[in-house]
């Protein structure tokens, strides 16, 4: 006995009805969500920031943000200046703007600036903004941060690092969309993250050679921080290496910057 | 148990030992290896797969009879994919934090093949209460299996435990480390993921001779 579920017309007819209604389920969740779901990311990026600058609720072992009523009004109070830099596809500074200067041009603010959007600019020839938050630390150090964006071993990782005026790093946030849960996904961990802190970008030359993220590197406590190197995750080379390139191509960047502020 | 009969309380007690999911029906191997490198990922994976699983069962429990069969598979598919969707939506709306936490989970959730195993094996078959509890069921026999995987590869791959040392410190060697233990960074790797599997499945199969198929 044939089943009516069965006949041609009704799978089709079944397929187009669930499409139909999923897909609108869908779009009409996502579209409502949507105001809150970017305000919540917005949230996020300051938090990101303030990480960086070292001003959060970390406990004893664990990251821990500022809580999200904290953060717009820490953010204003410790963020100096957002400057955006316009470089073109050779790395030649076209701009440099304040943030006032870069709000009346685009109504947007500077910590907004989709960082994986600019990367794609400039490797299709066009111009690429650089976004640097200038500000205070805890301890009252002006700290430059500067997003980084690269990608892991199965998606998207970025983070935030703060650096002082001889790109010494003074703080690190890094974050990842898909990294394998206990290995990868372990660079937002903070015993991976304070290893950043101190670490020297430049060589003693002032050359910039970024840090790298190195297996076996006989310093697992990271004392050494002239070596240009942290101690990798076990098992997380991918990622670690990830991490590596997207220091090492995201903050040479800033470098001109830098050189130019100390011959001020 | 006076809610449930005899009948239904097999449904959830089944799967957790003869006949479990991972261990006996081989389902849900690939996120088995994935995330069990550390106890509290596995912990996270099994109450996302505890949610999707009882509540898709129902779903596809309530259509068994709408669905073609032609196209089951892919009408499954869209059932786990939109729930999984629509709790990370809402998760990303109201419970941000806990969203980051469980993003990296969403794409395994969704290619998890116990979900779909139970779907295609169970829940098109029979009513929705009965459904619930296999994939219930299931979902728990699945998380049994991933705590004990996850325990032993956190506990001897990083001599922690949901993130706090248990046997001391690895670099100021103390505690165990301090008579020469070392970490067995092998065991956060994935194949020492399917080795334990291996070990459990011995064990279970040589004490339950039932088990063993020719």
């Amino acid at each position: 006995m044939e089943n009516r579920t069965d006949k041609n017309s009704y799978t089709i007819i079944f397929a187009i009805a669930m499409v139909l209604v999923v897909g609108s389920l869908l779009a009409y969740l996502a579209s409502s969500l949507k105001p809150r779901i970017s305000e919540n990311q917005r949230l996020e990026k300051q938090q990101n920031i303030l990480y960086a600058m070292g001003i959060n609720d970390n406990d004893e072992t664990s990251a821990v943000f500022i809580s999200t009523d904290k953060a717009p009004e820490a953010f204003t109070e410790n963020v100096d200046d957002q400057i955006v830099i316009t470089i073109d596809a050779n790395g030649k500074v076209l701009k440099k703007q304040t943030r006032d200067e870069y709000f009346d041009e685009t109504n947007q603010e500077p910590y907004l600036i989709d960082v994986k959007k600019q990367q794609a600019s400039a490797k299709d020839g066009g111009e690429r903004k650089l976004p640097l938050f200038v500000g205070k630390n805890k301890e009252g150090k002006t700290v430059y941060v500067a997003p980084i964006y690269g990608k892991g071993l199965w998606d998207a990782i970025w983070g935030y690092v703060a650096m002082d005026e001889n790109m010494v790093v003074q703080g690190a946030y890094f974050d990842h969309k898909g990294e394998t849960p206990g290995l990868g996904a372990n660079i937002k961990q903070r015993y991976f993250m304070d290893d950043f802190y101190g670490e020297h970008l430049l060589t003693e030359n002032g050359a910039f050679k970024g840090i790298t993220v190195a297996k076996g590197n006989a310093d697992p406590k990271n004392n050494d921080k002239t070596d240009n190197e942290v101690d990798a995750i076990a098992g997380a080379t991918i990622t670690g290496d990830g991490v590596s390139a997207m220091i090492k191509s995201d903050l040479k960047l800033y470098k001109p910057y830098f050189d130019n502020l100390k011959t001020k | 148990m006076g809610l449930l009969s005899k009948k239904d309380t097999k449904l959830i007690t089944d799967p957790l030992a003869d006949n479990n999911p991972i261990t006996i029906q081989v389902l849900g191997i690939c996120s088995a290896l994935a995330i069990t490198a550390e106890l509290e990922a596995s912990i996270v994976m099994s109450i996302s797969v505890l949610f999707v699983m009882g509540v898709g069962n129902v779903v596809i429990s309530l259509m068994r009879n709408i669905i073609p069969s032609k196209i089951r598979i892919i009408a499954q598919l869209i059932v786990v994919a939109t729930l999984v969707i629509i709790v990370d939506l809402v998760l990303k709306a109201f419970a941000y934090e806990l969203s980051k936490t469980l993003s990296v989970f969403v794409g395994l959730i969704i290619t998890n093949c116990i979900i779909m195993g139970r779907f295609e094996a169970f829940a098109l078959g029979n009513g929705p209460w009965r459904s619930f509890l296999d994939g219930i069921g299931n979902a728990l026999g699945y998380a049994v299996i991933l705590i004990i995987v996850g325990f032993f590869r956190e506990l001897l791959g990083s001599g922690t435990l949901l993130g706090i040392p248990v046997l001391g410190d690895p670099i100021e060697k103390t505690g165990l480390y301090s008579i020469g233990y070392e970490n067995n960074g092998f065991m956060l790797l994935s194949p020492m993921a399917l080795i334990v599997v291996g070990i459990i499945i011995w064990v279970q199969r040589s004490r339950n001779k039932a088990l063993i198929e020719d």
